[in-house]
């Protein structure tokens, strides 16, 4: 070991913690903006949100750097123990942890509380990489007999079940929507990883379907569903095997037909309405379900090219946007620092998800290339939710902005899941495997 | 274990990041430089456009005494959210309301204005409830007193002519941009003719609201705001102390008094009676107290008989015709017409009374109806006119330069423009050629379908004062913007009548009805008074007493017409009070203390405490 690499910042990559910096910034600003009042006008004031802020970015930058002192091994030996550990404290949390707003997602320590749900996300993502650095998920030898499918996909659903069993406890127990979905985004990674595009096509085709199910009256999805399967029996050849085929996919199709419409049905009002806003379907009343989605286009779309300028936004000032530090910080964003302010934070944060996605691929290591797509996969996840639900493109999901949202838990456990990264490529000569 | 085959992978899932964030940068594009409604929507969420209201300008009598001043008054306001341990019995006994009462206008402001949102919880506080609230409000939570600025009569007189300030119609804020639903106009008199310079000019703040509508400070520190401009003062011609006089005088008597200064006329009082203390039609009982008024058929206060009521002159019509008959030389000094106590070419009708036959002057002296018979026949059927048609259309047409049968356009609002009939009209009634001017002879002595109101009287008075013309009698004389008034009031409106001995020779009669003719009682010591009696004729009850006079005679500065309804004759209730209104006028004090006293005590409405009349001439 050289005398330099004992260094906390040895070969740390700069472009990473440059951008990383420069969000944290950034979103600091804009909720000093965002709940910005004469009375407490310094930026430092504890008793405000934005005062509350630096503690957590202070907080952050010490993880930061603990994680970049520790030995980067000790991420791989002990990835299913953190990702045991998170997910018994998500299972324990409705039950030990104290409601908030009616939200069981809560450990509170006085003034401060902590969302184990945001820590599952680097834990998750240091199992799957754990798991799948040891095996292959490409299929070599297709075979259809019912064993050898077994055999083949043995891994995959392995893989399925450590990212699904956060997303289904998450959602079940704590009832954290927001938090829940954004395990999706792992597919990605299995996608990289040999995941074949069938199962992608297929997933594909369900969104559509769902998407048209609740668009259109069922019967006459059903309708063209079976006339395609008899279509289908025209082009090709007649035998036992695509029989099969056609008759499990005409049931699969149908069954995703069925289940989006009845799974929309037993959706709670809210839900429903949300889904209704982003498809435009029905009365939506603006003052009240559309509310939210309407007035953040409102601060937004008022911005302009070069936006208002710093503290003089009046919709997300004067609180028309609901959640405005939180969830619906791009608003404050958006109407601030116009059109070209947003588009920086998007170039921004793609820059450092292709940054990302670009050092995860010169790593030896297949642990370390597997978590970097986790990281990208997540922050994209969020990215494209969050931006894409305050301007009409995505149905409201309560997640955050990476690095910019308020509150202590997502900005530690976006830093902790980035900087395990940058403390893995920095180590990426000396991992051997 | 980097498969090669794989490792493209990272290609299609980069692509797709930055196929998703050119999605959102071009809607991002979109809705913040293209599309427009998301500004004009951030707008109206955020700005308020807030109005200050300037307070009216003030209304000064021609000495310079306050007519209408502002008062503050005080509304409590309520903020439904923040009534939480509020003193609630309390306030009720305060208020005389009781809690079913107090939680139905909680709920009734929740709902129109909204929780976070002030409204009116009780309009205009009397002085004594205001008084009991302000040392107890830190009790009543969410609570809290507005001030506005009221209209305050501390003369307490002339509310027919002062007008008063109401809240403006829906269809005239539709239609003015100035005003908007909720304002305040002038409805009446002054208030209402002279509403623009009232007024003065309203200001515009611009403020930032929150999402809860609670203000958060000025708009670019208050750039484009505009500051309300105070109402413009305005003094009127009104003398007050001659117009409280008045309305003393004809306390308990239907009718009017108007008094106009000859020379300009500007209107020295307008008294309509019965009338009412002004300060009732403002404040907390303002909606009961108008529509009690309104109610009233008896009295009909709200009623300006000084405009709106118009009358058959009778026989101070004479002198009109006295006038046009000389000018047309149809009528001499020396005319003398033969009266057997009615006209006699019609059998006695018009009637008359019994007085001794004379020429010209005697004539008006005596008021003979015969002898205007034969004068209004002279015009109407002269040589000139071989037509009696055309002779009548003359005559009319030579009336109507008086002033009367046509609005005089003052600065009065709601004035009535009274009749002279027509050609047409006569044609209508009697058929082509079913009238002569026998048929319609009563005309010239004031009486069949000839209407005139008070002010036309006045008027009329003013043009004999003067000589043969009139300024168009208005009620304003000055304003403290310095712009001068409107210039129709500065110009002279001649008569048919232009040659002064005509009008000498009425004046001279005028002078003797007051020194030993029909209105001999009401003479006034080292004063020439010249007048006319006159008896309105009434269909509905007892006629109208009518008196018009001017004073001095030389230099006259003030003409006088005065009704007083179902009186009889001229000569016992309206001279007297004229002759009690010149002398207060020109003495600015009244030594006829019994006249004074009997005619301030009369009521003629009720009947009670009417002194005995005298008999009929």
């Amino acid at each position: 070991m050289r005398k330099d690499e004992s260094k906390v910042f040895y070969n740390v990559d700069r472009w990473m913690v440059l951008i990383y910096i420069l969000l944290v910034l950034m979103g600091w600003l804009n909720i000093y903006a965002a709940v910005y009042n004469e009375e407490h006008s310094n930026i430092f004031d504890m008793s405000q949100k934005y005062g509350k802020q630096l503690l957590w970015i202070g907080g952050a930058a010490f993880l930061a750097i603990l994680i970049l002192i520790i030995d980067s091994g000790f991420y791989t030996v002990f990835a299913y123990i953190f990702y045991s550990f998170f997910l018994l404290a998500c299972i324990a949390v409705p039950f030990l942890g104290r409601e908030v707003k009616g939200s069981k997602s809560w450990f509170r320590f006085g003034d401060f509380g902590i969302q184990p749900a945001e820590f599952m996300k680097f834990a998750t993502n240091l199992a799957l990489a754990k798991f799948l650095s040891n095996v292959n998920l490409k299929v070599e030898n297709v075979k259809t007999n019912l064993s050898s499918i077994i055999k083949n996909y043995k891994n995959t659903l392995i893989a399925g079940i450590i990212i699904m069993a956060p997303l289904i406890i998450i959602k079940l127990l704590q009832d954290e929507t927001g938090l829940a979905i954004v395990f999706i985004a792992f597919i990605a990674v299995l996608y990289r990883e040999g995941l074949s595009v069938n199962f992608l096509l297929v997933g594909f085709l369900a969104v559509i379907l769902m998407i048209l199910a609740l668009m259109v009256e069922d019967i006459y999805l059903y309708t063209i569903i079976g006339a395609i399967s008899l279509l289908s029996f025209v082009f090709i050849k007649r035998n036992r095997k695509n029989l099969i085929i056609v008759i499990l996919c005409t049931g699969l199709a149908g069954s995703m037909v069925f289940g989006a419409s009845y799974v929309y049905e037993k959706l709670e009002k809210h839900q429903k309405t949300r889904i209704d806003v982003l498809l435009g379907r029905g009365e939506v009343d603006m003052k009240k379900e559309g509310y939210n989605v309407n007035q953040a286009k409102i601060a937004i779309g008022s911005g302009g090219f070069l936006g208002k300028g710093y503290l003089k936004g009046t919709q997300t000032k004067y609180d028309f946007v609901p959640e405005q530090d939180t969830d619906f910080i791009f608003c404050t964003v958006g109407e601030e620092w116009g059109f070209v302010g947003s588009a920086f934070v998007i170039i921004l944060q793609i820059a450092l998800m292709l940054r990302v996605l670009n050092i995860s691929e010169r790593q030896r290591s297949p642990f370390s290339r597997i978590y970097g797509y986790g990281v990208a996969s997540i922050l994209f996840f969020h990215l494209a939710v969050n931006i894409g639900m305050t301007i009409g493109l995505m149905p409201v999901i309560g997640i955050p902005l990476p690095f910019f949202s308020y509150g202590g838990s997502s900005l530690w456990s976006f830093t902790i899941l980035l900087f395990i990264f940058i403390k893995l490529d920095a180590n990426r000569l000396l991992i051997l495997r | 274990m980097n498969n090669p085959q794989l490792s493209n992978r990272q290609y299609y899932i980069g692509g797709f990041f930055v196929l998703v964030a050119l999605i959102y940068i071009g809607r991002l594009f979109y809705i913040q430089t293209i599309d427009d409604t998301y500004k004009e929507a951030a707008n109206q969420n955020a700005f308020r456009y807030l109005t200050d209201y300037p307070p009216r300008g003030y209304v000064f009598d021609r000495n310079g005494k306050k007519l209408v001043v502002n008062e503050p008054s005080y509304d409590l306001m309520v903020i439904p959210i923040d009534v939480k341990g509020c003193d609630t019995m309390a306030l009720c006994n305060i208020l005389h309301i009781d809690k079913g009462t107090f939680r139905k206008r909680i709920e009734k402001a929740k709902y129109v204005n909204g929780r976070r949102k002030s409204s009116i919880f009780e309009k205009a506080l009397t002085s004594e409830t205001y008084a009991k609230l302000q040392e107890k409000i830190f009790r009543f939570n969410g609570f809290y007193f507005q001030k506005r600025s009221v209209r305050s009569y501390p003369e307490k007189l002339a509310p027919h002519l002062l007008g008063y300030v109401g809240e403006v119609s829906k269809e005239k804020a539709k239609s003015d941009p100035y005003y908007n639903e909720g304002d305040y106009i002038g409805v009446s008199g002054i208030e209402r003719s002279y509403e623009e310079l009232l007024r003065g000019k309203k200001g515009v703040r611009i403020v930032l609201v929150d999402v809860h509508n609670q203000e958060q400070g000025k708009y670019m520190e208050g750039k484009y705001d505009t500051a309300g401009v105070v109402g413009v003062g305005i003094t009127c011609t009104i003398d007050a102390e001659l117009q409280k006089y008045g309305e003393q005088l004809m306390m308990g008597k239907k009718g009017s008094i108007v008094a106009i200064e000859p020379s300009t006329g500007e209107v020295l009082c307008l008294v309509s009676s019965p009338t009412y203390d002004p300060n009732l039609l403002v404040g907390h009982d303002r909606a009961k107290t108008f529509s009690k008024m309104y109610l009233d058929t008896l009295y009909n206060p709200l009623y300006n008989r000084a405009t709106q009521a118009t009358y058959p002159p009778g026989s101070i019509f004479k002198l009109i015709d006295a006038l046009i008959g000389q000018q047309d030389g149809v009528l001499q000094t020396s005319t003398v017409y033969p009266c057997a106590m009615g006209y006699p070419p019609m059998g006695g009708k018009p009637k008359c009374h019994r007085h001794p036959a004379g020429n010209l002057i005697a004539s008006i002296q005596h008021s003979c109806n015969s002898y205007y018979s034969y004068v209004f026949r002279s015009i109407v059927d002269q040589k000139a006119y071989p037509k009696f048609k055309d002779g009548y259309q003359h005559w009319r047409d030579a009336v109507m330069t008086f002033g009367v049968g046509q609005k005089l356009n003052s600065d009065i609002p709601f004035e009535r423009s009274g009749n002279v009939p027509s050609v047409k009209y006569y044609n209508k009634v009697f058929g082509e050629n079913g009238w002569r001017s026998n048929t319609i002879v009563s005309l010239g002595i004031g009486q069949a379908e000839l209407l005139i109101s008070p002010v036309q009287m006045a008027n009329v008075m003013c043009i004999i004062a003067n000589k043969g013309y009139y300024f168009t009698p208005h009620i304003v004389k000055a304003n403290t913007s310095g712009t001068p008034i409107d210039k129709k009031f500065m110009e002279k409106h001649y008569t048919y009548v232009t040659n002064k001995i005509y009008y000498e020779n009425v004046i001279d009669g005028m002078q003797k009805v007051v020194e030993s003719g029909t209105a001999a009682a009401s003479k006034l010591k080292d004063v020439v008074i010249c007048g006319k009696t006159g008896t309105a004729q009434n269909p509905h009850g007892k006629d109208h007493a009518v008196f018009v006079a001017f004073a001095p005679r030389d230099n006259p500065k003030i003409a006088i017409a005065c009704i007083v309804e179902n009186a009889g004759f001229g000569g016992t209730w309206a001279a007297p009070i004229s002759s009690l209104m010149i002398e207060k006028y020109l003495n600015r004090k009244v030594l006829r203390t019994d006249m004074e006293k009997r005619m301030m005590e009369a009521d003629l409405i009720t009947g009670k405490s009417v002194p005995a009349e005298k008999p009929h001439h």
